[in-house]
Parts: structure tokens; sequence; C-alpha cells
């Protein structure tokens, strides 16, 4: 460093310290990934730091499960919208596809404790609802394919729409039950197995009795040392889980994109009719690669709501929760795995969770009454009156940042933060001859 | 050898089964593109009555005829895009009527468009790499899986310099890891060119090859042709621009109102008085 303080423009230390921070972030996808987070976790833990650790600890893991959540849901959106370019957006109802398979197979037979299911292991449920989604995605693109994307859209759309309602209908729940004894629990919706996390901690998953590994994190961080609470604790546990199916996504669509496959569908997305006329076989392709992405969504509905305790069709399922996936692939980048990933994470924090956060730590500093009505609000003409109704109402006012942020993503920077598509649809490197570089580094 | 035979005895064919066995029988090794009585209506226009040619192994046949006369219909028809109304494509002896492209395209009778369609958010080595049939890698779980995915490198590495090699010979190597958008449109022309080649085709149909190409890379283009054709690729030309095919083709189609009005050598066609009174007028 010192070395470069001979040319003049260096001696600025602050700014080429972090231009050096940023250019090694920046060459390295995981670097970027990680600078985004901690740049998150600064920010958050500034926000909350007057609350204490417990609180600090609290929001990082709220931050970092939903950025991981819709990390994994943006992949999976991705390999359908950004490298095939098919307009899925129905993802919530494959998500919903998932999780519902996964909680009938797995909860008691027993209607005592509600909806009755088959009692099978969680595995089973996991790869059962893997394969359900896979298969709605099957008959949604069986006719769909060969519509245009607006059209295919509006399917999916539906189709998502449909799943939603029938899981909700009470009908639907009733008849299940009577001809396969298991059931959806209607509006009122069904609760989630046990996450297996939980029992890594506490023995049988029951609080007071933690296991070693739970008497040890517990001992060190919770009551025996930092004073985070249990449940908090828990809760990293299981991020660390997601973090690793987050891994193990990123690898599958990495080796999908990089191979011949990947060409195939990065070849659908620019022209179908040169793939047919190379003799690609289009509909196949795209029925495989829509079965997968579905599979993966059907995983990330698992992997999402399966750990909240309890699912139902209406909140969780409505079509805004696909608007939301197709904000984190967009902000990112559509195409790239990197950008749908960081997309995701920037969604989470910054769009989704952030505006809440930093609403309501405003609202506490300001000594004001909220006026009922924006027209009360405005006619005060008391900017701290107009801030308290704003963050009192952040929720509707995050919806106006939403808009501002994806016009200006769409002027400015259509591609997204990272994706100029320019990820390689390869499986060896292709950025020069063989012949022709000493280290070629696909051996 | 074969052909004579086929000429000698015609009636022993009209004892065989099927069509495509008769097909089998007429249509001799040499023969690797014959299209018999194609017909092609849009509701109640005939766009294509009853097209018969057969294009040479190893030739460069042209297609010409005035607009309207049913080429690109003709031609829509042999690579499937269009189902024909009624009669038959047969590719080796096969018959490929009514297959879908892709279905086509992997027997080996591939074509290029007319205004060229790069795939442009992808680079010209992709483009190129995109095109081999049957590749290890097009399957998903190949790609994926670790023990699989060594074999797909592999062949990942072997076509990469095929690719290369493909690039060479268009001389249009130096573009190889641009995006295909970036391209000219003279540039477009050759990387489609190059990338039809990879699929290791039999035939290539080129619909319109040099239409919008400047004069320098239009021979360049044409050297190509001849070079491959040299190498044994059998090439159908499908060309508004009467000196190019006149000068390049040894056999030429003249169609006409949806049908073949002349079949022949360049200086058949151009002393031929039907097709100088119907198409051609007074320029020759």
């Amino acid at each position: 460093m010192s070395d470069d303080t001979a040319t003049p423009d260096s001696i600025e230390t602050p700014d080429s310290a972090l231009g050096a921070v940023l250019d090694a972030a920046k060459r390295s996808d995981l670097g970027l990934v990680l600078l985004t987070l901690g740049l998150i976790y600064l920010a958050a833990t500034v926000l909350t730091f007057s609350n204490g650790l417990n609180s600090v600890v609290g929001l990082l893991r709220t931050l970092t499960f939903l950025g991981l959540v819709y990390a994994l849901s943006a992949l999976a959106l991705n390999l359908h919208w950004g490298y095939t370019g098919l307009f899925n957006i129905g993802v919530a109802g494959f998500m919903a596809i998932g999780v519902y398979t996964m909680g009938m197979v797995v909860r008691s037979p027993d209607p005592a404790f509600g909806p009755p299911g088959l009692g099978l292991p969680l595995p089973v449920g996991i790869v059962a609802g893997m394969a359900m989604a896979s298969l709605f995605g099957l008959v949604a693109a069986l006719p769909a394919l060969r519509l245009k994307a607006d059209y295919f859209a509006i399917v999916t759309l539906g189709i998502s729409e449909i799943i939603r309602l029938t899981l909700q209908s009470s009908a639907f729940d009733t008849g299940l039950r009577e001809t396969l004894a298991i059931g959806t629990g209607g509006g009122r919706g069904m609760g989630m197995p046990d996450n297996p996390v939980r029992s890594l901690f506490l023995v049988d998953g029951q609080a007071g009795t933690p296991t070693a590994l739970g008497e040890f994190v517990f001992g060190t961080f919770g009551d025996g040392g930092l004073g985070i609470a249990n449940n908090i604790l828990i809760g990293w546990g299981y991020v660390v889980v997601l973090a690793v199916f987050l891994v193990g996504f990123y690898v599958l669509l990495e080796r999908l994109g990089r191979s011949p496959f990947g060409r195939n569908l990065k070849a659908i997305r620019e022209d179908e009719l040169v793939a047919d006329s190379l003799g690609k076989n289009v509909d196949l392709i795209k029925i495989k690669v829509f079965m997968i992405g579905c599979a993966l969504m059907g995983l990330a509905g698992i992997l999402w709501f399966g750990s909240q305790g309890n699912v139902s069709p209406t909140p969780q399922f409505e079509p805004i929760l696909t608007f939301y996936i197709f904000v984190a692939v967009i902000v990112g980048g559509s195409g790239s795995n990197t950008g749908s990933v960081l997309g995701g994470i920037v969604f989470a924090a910054v769009l989704f969770e952030g505006p809440r956060r930093v609403g309501s730590v405003l609202r506490d500093t300001i000594d004001a009454q909220t006026p009922p009505t924006f027209a009360d609000a405005v006619l005060t003409l008391d900017p701290t009156a107009m801030l308290a109704f704003a963050t009192d109402n952040i929720a509707p006012l995050q919806f106006v940042l939403l808009g501002l942020v994806l016009i200006f993503i769409m002027h400015r920077r259509p591609q997204g933060l990272l994706g100029d598509r320019i990820e390689t649809a390869a499986a060896v490197d292709l950025s020069g001859r063989a012949g022709d570089r000493g280290g070629e580094a696909d051996e | 050898m074969s052909k004579s035979e086929a000429d000698a005895e015609p009636g022993a064919a009209e004892s065989m089964d099927s069509p495509v066995e008769q097909a089998a029988q007429q249509t001799p090794a040499s023969l690797p593109l014959r299209v018999d009585g194609l017909a092609k209506q849009f509701g109640g226009i005939t766009a294509v009555d009853g097209v018969s040619f057969e294009v040479e192994a190893g030739s460069l046949t042209g297609l010409i005829g005035p607009n309207g006369a049913g080429k690109s219909t003709t031609f829509n028809c042999i690579t499937g895009v269009h189902e024909p109304t009624a009669g038959h494509v047969y590719l080796d002896g096969e018959e490929i009527t009514g297959l879908a492209p892709y279905e086509i395209a992997q027997r080996g009778l591939v074509r290029t468009f007319q205004i060229a369609r790069e795939l442009s958010e992808m680079t010209v080595l992709e483009n190129l790499m995109l095109a081999p049939k049957n590749q290890l890698g097009e399957s998903a779980l190949r790609s994926v899986l670790p023990g699989l995915r060594d074999d797909v490198v592999d062949q990942e590495q072997e076509l990469r310099e095929r690719a290369w090699e493909t690039l060479d010979f268009f001389e249009i190597d130096h573009l190889a890891t641009e995006y295909a958008g970036t391209l000219s449109g003279g540039q477009r022309k050759l990387l489609e060119m190059a990338r039809v080649l990879m699929t290791d085709p039999e035939v290539v149909l080129l619909d319109e090859p040099l239409a919008g190409v400047n004069p320098t890379l239009e021979e360049k283009l044409l050297d190509r042709i001849h070079d491959l054709r040299a190498e044994g690729y059998t090439f159908l030309f499908v060309e508004h621009d009467m000196d190019v095919i006149m000068n390049n083709c040894e056999r030429i189609i003249v169609m006409h109102q949806g049908r073949v009005l002349a079949e022949g050598s360049a200086e058949e066609i151009r002393n031929n008085e039907q097709v100088i009174e119907a198409y051609l007028g007074e320029d020759i």
C-alpha cells in the first residue's frame, strides 16, 4: 500500500482503501455477496444498537433468514426467467404445492391434531413436495409451453391462483379427508412438522432440556454468556442450514448453466426458431427445465414456509409473493445466479424488511401525535407530524419505494446489479484457445 | 450404379409395399434430397403446386424464381416449418415429410436464415458450440452429477477446438469471444454458416445467404461454400440474384407460380425459352 503513495492519486487513503476492498469484492462473486451482507449487518447493528445485543442478533437473524429464502426462490426463478426466458408468474403456487405436500406427507395421521397426514419421515415429505411441485410444473407446462411469453405468464398466474384457492377451500379439505384420509386444513391452514434443527439444540425439541450442542451454544452465547435468547440461537442454526441449501442450489444451477444443457436454455431464450432449426427439441427442453425449476421452487417453499410453524394459503401464497421474488431476480439481474443471490439479499433486507425497521426506529424518536389521515398530516404543515404519519404508515409507503426502485432500475440499469447475461454457457473456459495460454484451468 | 438400376426397372418399384421402401429403392444414395410432388395450400391459395426435384450429393443446386414463385414455401415445407398438403420429401432415401424442424435438422438437413439469426446474448464461440448434435451435456443429469460431468467436460474441450477450427475456416476467429449481437451483418452471415457446419449437416439449405452482404464478403462466402462443396457437403441455394446462381450453381431449378418451370445447367436455363419468357424477360 505505502509504495503506491508515490502516485498523487492514491494519497486519499480512505478512498483508495475502500476502493481496494470494493475492487477485491467485485472480483469474486462470494466477496460481493459477503460485502453486501456486511453492509446490511452494519446498518442493522447501528439501527438497533441501543436496544442491546439480543435485538441486534435477532434482527440480523431475521434479515439473514429472509435474504436466504428470497435468494433460494430467486435462484429457482432465474432458471426459468433468466436462463430460459420462461415468464413464470406462478411461483407462489409451486411453492405452496411443495410445502403443502410436505405437510400432508409428514403430519400425523391422527385427525385429533388437525389436518391428518401420512405420518412419514420428513426427508420423504421433502422429496414428495419437490416431486409434486415438479409434477404440477409438468401439468402446467404441457399445454402452456406452446404459448407466447405473455400468454404463458397468464396461464401460470392462473394455475398459481387455482392452487391457492383450492388449498383454501374447505370442500377440498373435506373431500381429501374422506377419500385419502389427509387434509389441507382449508383456510385455517396446517401446522408444520417440527423443525429438525430445533432438536439439534433441544432434546426432542422441548424447551428446557438442551442437548450437548445446545448446552455449549446456549452456554457460550445464551443465558450463560452473552445473554442472547435461545430461540434466536436456534434460528441462527436454521440459517446455517439454509445457507448450505443455498450453496447447493447455486452449485446445481451453475453446473446446469455451464453446460450444453444451459447453452440450449440460453438459445431458447434468445431465439426458439434457431434452436429448433439446429435440431434441439425445444418443447422437451422447456418441459425439463420447467420441471426442474418447479421442484426447486417447491423445495424453497418447504425451507421457507415449512419452518414458520403454520402455513395457510391466503396471506402467504398470494401472487404478491411471486412479484417479490421477481423483484429480487430483477434487482440482482436476470440470467446471473450470483445476481439472484445478491438480489434476494438486497430485496429482503433493503426493500422488504428495511423500511419497516427504519420506520419504526424513526417513529420512536419522533415526539408527535400521528395525524389520523393523510389530509390532516398535510394540513398541519408540520414536517414532524408528516414524518410521524409516514413512519406510522410505512407499509403502503414501502410499495411506493418498491415502485420507485423498479422504475429506477428499469431506466438506469435494466440488467440489474449483476446480470449482463455474460455467464458462460459451457463446461469449459471459453476465454481463449486451448493451446494459446499456458495455464489452462480446465484439466 | 444404383441409379441406373433403379432407372432400368421402374416397374419393380411398384410392387413394393410402403412408400418409404419405394423411395429407398428409387432414391440412390447419391441423392441426399429428393422432393416429390410437393404441394402446399394456404386456405384457397396454392403456394406450391406439385414440385418435384432432386439434389445430388456434393452439388451446389440453385433454386430461383420471381417473388411469389413458391421458393420460400418449398423451403419451409422441406425444413418442416410447414406441413405440405401433398407430396413427399426424402433425405437419403428416408421420408422426412411432416417431421418437426428439429427432427429434420437432427437427420442432417439444416437451414440458414435469410436474415441472419445470431443468438445475440451468447458469444460467437457459444453460438457455435450450441450446434453439434447429441452432445452428452444436453442431458441435465449428466451436466450436474459429479462423476458424469467429467465426460461432458472432455467433450466440451473437443467441441471448443472444433469451434475454433471452424472459426478459422471462416476467418472470424478474432471474434470468438465477442457477443454475437456486436457483429456486423456480414459477420453474422458467416457465423450462421459456421454454426450450421458445426451440426455435421448432410444437406445445407441456404436461404438467400447473400442478401444484404457487401461484394467482398459475398466473394468470401461463396469461396467458403465452394470449399465445403469440394469437401462433399451438399447445398441447396435459394437466391434472388440471377448472376450469382448462374455463375456458381452447376444445377439450377427455376420455379414459377408454384411449379418447377425448368431444371438444368446454367447454360440450359439461359437458353430455355420458357424461362426467358416467364422470368428473365429480355435480360439474358
